[in-house]
Formats: C-alpha cells, structure tokens, sequence
C-alpha cells in the first residue's frame, strides 16, 4: 500500500492550482483510499475510530440485501411477464439469467446517478474550496433504488442534479438539507414526469425481443395499486398475500419489494447504531396504529387491509429504515425522534388510501416530516428550557 | 443529608497504562514554570523580572482585573525567563530551582477559628485561591463574591486519571484544615463529592463540616460540573465555587503550616510509560526528569488526561491544575481503507467496530483524529455521554452562531469545556466541541462584564 500511497502523493494536484477541481477529485480519491493520518492538536488527544465516511460504507453496506434482491426481482419480474417462469417455479429456475438481467437494467440507473451526483459534488467542492463531504455515498445509492426500472436514464441524471443542487447544496451542502435528497429526486421525477413514475407501465421491463410475448391476463400493477381497487383479494390473487410481499417478489420500485431484505439492513444498522432505533420503532408503530384504525373502520376494501399487510407492500418499510432515519432531515431531539416517526408512519397510510393518485404515500409523509422535524425539536427544546427555568421558581 | 448519584449515561475509555498504586520516585525539579495559559481569560501583569529571586509562595504574576488574586512562585529560586508569545502575550515565568526550598510565611492557624476575610486574605497572599475556581465561565474564582456552595470532586473518572484517595491516603489533617478553611466562605454547604463506584478513601468518608455525596458511574461522573447538576443544578445569577480534593490539601497545608507547599504526587502513566505508577513532584514541574529513560519512543506528552489535557514537549511542564502525565503514541500514519477495517484496535462508542464484541480490552489509542473534520451529520451521540438535563448539540450551535439568549437558556452557565471532552471524543463529524464551548464561555463572559 505504499506504492499506492507514493504514487498518490507524486501526482498530487496543488490545491490553489489552475484546476482546482483536479486537486479536490485527486482529494475524494485520496482520502477514499487512506484515511489521512492528521492529529488531534488542541482539545481531546485520542478519538474515536468512526469517521463520516464509515459511517455511510455502514448504510452503503445495509442497503446491499434490497439491492441484490431488486436486481433479482427486476429480472423475476420480467420473466414472469413474459411466462417464461410462473409464480410456483423455484427460486433458483433461470437464476443467472434473472440476475443477469436484473444487473443490465438496474446498474445503468445506478451508474448515472452516482457519476451525475458526483460529478456535482465535486463541482460545488471545487467551487467552494472545501473536502468532498461524504453524503451523496448514500444518496447515490439510494436514489436507484426508489425509483422504477424502466425509468429513462436521463431522467435519471436530470433529477440527481436537480436533488443535489436544489435538495442540498444550496442550502450549504452535506449536513446542512432540509429535506432527503434521495426523496427530492423521487419526488421532482414523481411530479415533472408522472407517466413515467407511476401506472401499470413501469414497474416491470417488459421489452420485448422477436417472438416474445406477455402471458395472458398481464396487468403489471404494483400490489399498491391492486389493492386500492381490490383490498385484500385482489393482493392475494396476484400473489402478495402478506408472506409473498413481505418476502418480495412482487412488482415495485428496485429495491423497496422485499421487506425481508430490508430487515437484514434494519438489522445492521440498529446494531451499528447508525440509525436511530426509536424513527424505526415509531415510524412503523404510526403506520401500524394508524392501518388499525382504517382497518377497524373498513369503509372501502383498501382499509380492510389488515394493518401488517400495510406495513409490507410498497414503499413502507424502505422509507421507515432507510429515509425517515436520515440524521440531518429527521429529528434530532431523542423526545422528538418519537413523534417525527410516528407521525411519519401515520401520514404514509392516511396519504396512501385517502388519496390513491399518490399511492406512495411515505415519500410524502417523509418529505413533509422534513419540513416539520425542525419545528418538533424547537418545541422540544423549548420545554427543556422551562423546565430549567422552573427549577427557580420553584425554590424561590 | 447527602446525596447518592448515579450516572448513566457517559463511558469508561480503557487504556493502557494505569498508574500503579505505589510511589516510584520523588522528582526534584530543577526549573519549574507558571503559565498564565493554565487560566482562561486571565490578563496577566507580572510582579518580577528575570533575574529576581523568589521563595516559594512569592507572587509571581497577578490578575489585571483583580489584583487580590496572586499566582506565586511553587519553589525559591530565581526567575531565569519570561517567554512571550505574540502580542508580547506572556506564556511562561520560568523559575530556577533551589536546591532547598525556602518558604515564604504566611499566617499559621486553625481556620475555624478565623474570620472569612481572614481566611480569604491568606489564601489570596500565598497564591492557593487560584486553586478555587467558579461556574458559570469555568475560570478562578473572584474573591469578592459569596459562592451559593462549594463543591469538590474527590473522584478522577478520566482515562488514566490518578486515584484521588491513593494520593490523599492517610493525610486526614490536612484535608480537614482545608475543609475547615473553604467552609468560610460561603454561607451555603460544602459539599464532598466521592467515588461511589468502589470504597472511597477514609480521609474522604470521615471529613467533617461537609455534606458528603457519593458519586457512582462511568466518566464523566467525575466532572464537578456534573455532580453540581445533579445535586443543586446552578441557575442564572447563581456562583457555585468548585475544586480538586487534592487543591485541598495544599489549602490545608497553607493553615497547618504557614506555606504555600506545591509539592504534589502525580500520576504517571500511558501506553508508553515503562512502569506506569505515581511520582512526588512539583507544581509546574519540567518533566524531563521524569520521562529521561522512562518512556518510549513516539510519544505525545500530555500535561493532564488524554481528554482534557495540554500537549507539552519532553521538555515541557505540567499545567497547574494536573495531576497527570500521560504519554501515548503520537498517530500520524495514513490508514490504507480506514473506514472499512474491522478495527479490533479501535475503541468506538459507535457499533461500527469489531472491538464491540471484547467489552474488557485494554486500548493503545494513539493521536490520530481518526478521520476529517465534517459538518454535524450524525444525531444523538453526544446525548449518550452526555448526562446532564441540557441538550449539547443545541447548545454548541448556539455557541457557533452567538446567540447569548439561547446559550443562556440552553444551560451555558452550568458546563465547562471539560464536561464535553466525551462528546469531542465520540463525534463522527470530529468537532472541536472543547474549544467551541470554551469561546462561548469567553464570549459570554466578555458580555456579561
């Protein structure tokens, strides 16, 4: 590793130069290979070993399940449309070949996202004399997988740069957004172009080469969509009863079908403690609360869902584990993490069956929790500042 | 009536090398040096000039805002160098040992038996009050308020810290000359605050005309800052005065004796030490003496803890406070994928690290910041060791953007530097959290004023 680190050194840019971008892509390389040996000088002399950048491997590392088995799923998806598999064949039946097809759709998506977002960053890094902060490692990797396959890669493009500019960086960077930047490029795609982020079109490839063909009775509807027509019958005739969907092989967004992969991650990242355990505990206790009451009410058969069932089709349980945790747009009051995420979780199933244009509810509700975190920890913090005052009124 | 306190949340860093329960050497310091460094805020004037003869008590420099408050000179001798920094800022009053201290005396009685005024204006003429210092600001105590209490810590929870009662073993009367010296001035209580995590030393069990408390749980348990919070938290307008158990055996030497006796054990200790135990010194010793053959190579001297403590050269001295020599590793070294290594060797409060799974392990932490300075992104691990009623994250933001209100109504008064070392320890983002509080301590002082 010193040759690497040698070489490193004798092409290193000079920081005031006359391309001060080379000196900060030279200084994300860099510092991505070695973590540089700075030490402490003033205050604390030893430190703690985590760093920013482990921090978000952490995350990278947790959505790995959900991204293996979206690629799977994509390419199980399409050969199921296409009948070349049904729903009762065994899971390793053409398992290359799904995978193989799932990796040619999905790793575009995520190769356009990280180079656009990247190459943002760096531009805003280099512009402002300021490291390469490591948010986007995240966002990267997260904005594929709440997207649909077939979505076009320039939209792709078009919405990360619209995400990292307008969602973070104008507001002064990593650390700094109000709202998550993986949802805000959901969200622009979702509005700027609908056709293409939601229906019955695109959440399967369904390219056809010659002589190919759809099975008969093919829909291509998310099982959200299923269900607002038809409640619980309609999700069990195309089989996501609760124990598929909570498996995943269902129609979705890339990496949001399976909870169980999304529970590996969960798992991780609870035991890292990187997420905030008690977003994840209160955003699925709202949405859990919040489908028991539709449930008891039962006015259409979208509400007779039974509240588990809730929980694990669409975007549920992604968005509670991996963007209602987002430490700069949550909460970040102990007391107000708690409500932020039961509010979360009531707000994506109210939005998810009052309004079933918008059937993917948690991204609004994460979105809009964004803008109300800051004003929850406000009052937090307000009521631990007179409970202090009070310590004085009450002696005197 | 005491009080049982018990912390949770907060965190023990092992590290190698405790000092080991026994005197090994008693260190006749050739040079010893006085940094009005040691104390925030202070406006030196200097009362000698190089060349001068001292004895030990001897003012060597005063506060400019409060002339009452001398710092003396810790041996006879001659005053050799007066090193300035920048703006003529003095750093150093260097003074050249002799070989047998000459004392300069003071008045010699039983406190109880004195006045407060008179009790003060011995304290002030033979450079112990300094040793007293106050919240809010965190800095030396002034002399003409009436503290609401006195609190002192008989217990060291940082890393390496020296064991209080081994140091203070067997000194009773002293001890209780100081006690009986503080207890004038105030009209509250004194207050003792002692291990509760193991059996406190009997010269702290039997102190009288003090209320004792005993204090169990992980660092920062030991802060005075924290035991002040959770007993008689302090509001606005309040002045608690705080100090080191040990402060108060000097205190009380000065009432037995009649003399500023500076003489202190130290705890030597660090991964490098070759034989981590206790040493007689001086305040404000030169350490080379100490460290000559005593130590390995690389190492970072540190005056103090490996939290709080000031880096010094191997020539350097201890700070006025210290109790404390530590030496460890100096870091330095790139580390090839640093954030993915399993990291056996790293002590993490986080549970990102392997060495999670060993609860028990002895760490070799060496100097490096272990990453790069970032903007705050993770939430929620300065509460975790953290434990007062006070929100650390708000509070350092509203330090960062000046807003005296909020610093005030997010709790400023109640915390010192000291108190955040473990949220600088831990952060991810490796915020200088110390040094930002100490400004705002500064800044809000200057307002104040």
């Amino acid at each position: 590793m010193k040759a690497l680190d040698n070489f490193m050194q004798k092409i290193k840019p000079k920081a005031d130069g006359k391309f001060p971008l080379a000196y900060t892509v030279w200084d994300g390389m860099y510092t991505l290979f070695f973590v540089p040996g700075h030490t402490n000088k003033n205050g604390v002399h030893i430190r703690d070993g985590i760093d920013l950048k482990r921090t978000m491997v952490m995350v990278i590392l947790a959505l790995v399940p959900s991204l293996l088995f979206g690629i799977y799923n994509v390419g199980h998806q399409h050969f199921l449309a296409l009948g070349e598999v049904t729903t009762a064949s065994h899971v390793c039946d053409m398992f290359w070949d799904k995978f193989i097809f799932g990796a040619l759709k999905v790793l575009p998506i995520i190769i356009v996202s990280y180079g656009v977002g990247l190459g943002v960053e760096f531009i805003f890094a280099a512009f402002n004399k300021h490291s390469i902060q490591e948010g986007f490692l995240v966002s990267g990797m997260l904005i594929p997988l709440v997207l649909p396959v077939d979505v076009p890669l320039w939209m792709v493009g078009v919405a990360t740069v619209f995400a990292v500019v307008i969602g973070k960086e104008v507001f002064g960077g990593t650390g700094m957004n109000i709202v998550n930047v993986a949802l805000t490029a959901r969200a622009f795609l979702f509005f700027a172009y609908p056709t293409k982020m939601s229906g019955d079109e695109v959440w399967i490839n369904t390219g056809l080469e010659e002589g190919q063909q759809l099975v008969d009775g093919f829909s291509g509807a998310t099982p959200l969509a299923q269900a607002v027509k038809g409640g619980t019958e309609a999700l069990n005739t195309m089989n996501a009863s609760v124990m598929e969907s909570f498996i995943g092989f269902i129609p979705g967004s890339i990496g949001e079908t399976s909870t169980l992969a999304i529970g590996l991650g969960a798992l991780l990242l609870l035991i890292t403690g990187i997420a905030s355990w008690r977003i994840m505990l209160s955003t699925f206790a709202g949405g859990y609360v919040m489908a028991l009451l539709f449930n008891l009410w039962g006015a259409n058969p979208f509400m007779e869902l039974t509240p588990i069932h809730q929980l694990v089709i669409g975007g549920f349980a992604f968005g509670a584990v991996f963007m209602a945790t987002d430490p700069v747009t949550g909460s970040q009051t102990n007391t107000g993490k708690y409500i932020y995420g039961f509010l979360i979780g009531i707000f994506a199933i109210m939005i998810r069956v009052f309004n079933p244009a918008y059937p993917e509810g948690v991204m609004l509700a994460i979105l809009f929790m964004n803008i109300m975190a800051p004003l929850i920890d406000h009052y937090v913090v307000a009521a631990n500042v007179k409970r202090r005052l009070k310590r004085v009124s009450v002696k005197a | 009536m005491s009080k049982d306190v018990k912390i949770k949340r907060g965190a023990n860093i092992n590290l190698k090398g405790a000092a080991e329960k026994l005197h090994t050497n008693t260190i006749t310091a050739t040079e010893v040096v006085l940094k009005p460094t040691d104390f925030p805020t202070l406006i030196p004037k200097l009362s000698v000039k190089v060349g001068d003869k001292v004895k030990a008590g001897s003012p060597l420099f005063y506060n400019k805002e409060i002339e009452e408050v001398l710092f003396t000179s810790p041996v006879s001798g001659e005053v050799v160098d007066i090193v300035r920094g920048d703006k003529r800022k003095i750093l150093e009053v260097k003074v050249k040992a002799d070989a047998e201290i000459q004392y300069e005396s003071f008045k010699q009685a039983d406190a109880s038996t004195l006045s407060r005024e008179e009790v003060k204006e011995n304290m002030l003429k033979s450079g112990v009050w300094p040793f007293i210092r106050q919240r809010p600001y965190d800095i030396i105590a002034n002399p003409k308020d009436t503290p609401k209490s006195i609190h002192i810590t008989a217990i060291d929870t940082a890393p390496l810290a020296p064991d209080y009662g081994f140091i203070a073993h067997g000194k009773s009367a002293l001890f209780q000359a100081g006690l009986d010296a503080l207890v004038k001035l105030t009209d509250g209580k004194v207050h003792l605050n002692i291990n509760g995590n193991a059996n406190a030393d009997e010269v702290f069990t039997t102190a009288k005309n003090v209320q004792i408390n005993k204090i169990a749980g992980p660092h920062p348990a030991g802060n005075v800052g924290i035991q002040i919070h959770k007993i008689e938290p302090i509001n606005k307008g309040e002045v608690v005065w705080t100090l080191k158990a040990l402060d108060v055996l000097t205190i009380g030497k000065l009432f037995k004796e009649g003399k500023f006796d500076a003489t202190r054990s130290i705890a030597f200790a660090g991964s490098l030490v070759k034989k981590p135990s206790y040493i007689r010194t001086v305040l404000g010793a030169k350490i080379d003496a100490i460290v000559k053959g005593n130590v390995e190579e690389g190492g970072r001297y540190i005056s103090g803890n490996p939290l709080t403590g000031t880096k010094i050269s191997e020539d350097g001295y201890l700070s006025f406070y210290d109790y404390q020599l530590t030496v460890i590793p100096e870091g330095g070294n790139n580390q090839f994928m640093g954030w993915l290594a399993p990291g056996f060797d790293k002590f993490s409060l986080s549970g990102t690290f392997f060495s999670k799974l060993m609860p028990n392990k002895q760490y070799d932490l060496n100097t490096n910041m272990n990453g790069e300075e970032r903007s705050l992104v993770v939430t929620g691990e300065y509460e975790k060791v953290f434990p007062m009623d006070i929100y650390p994250v708000q509070l350092l933001k509203s330090i960062l953007v000046d807003d005296i209100d909020n610093m005030e109504k997010l709790g400023i008064y109640e915390v010192a530097p000291e108190d955040f070392a473990l949220c600088e320890y831990a952060c991810t983002s490796k915020t200088p959290v110390q040094h930002y509080v100490r400004e705002g301590l500064n800044k809000l002082k200057k307002e104040m004023s």
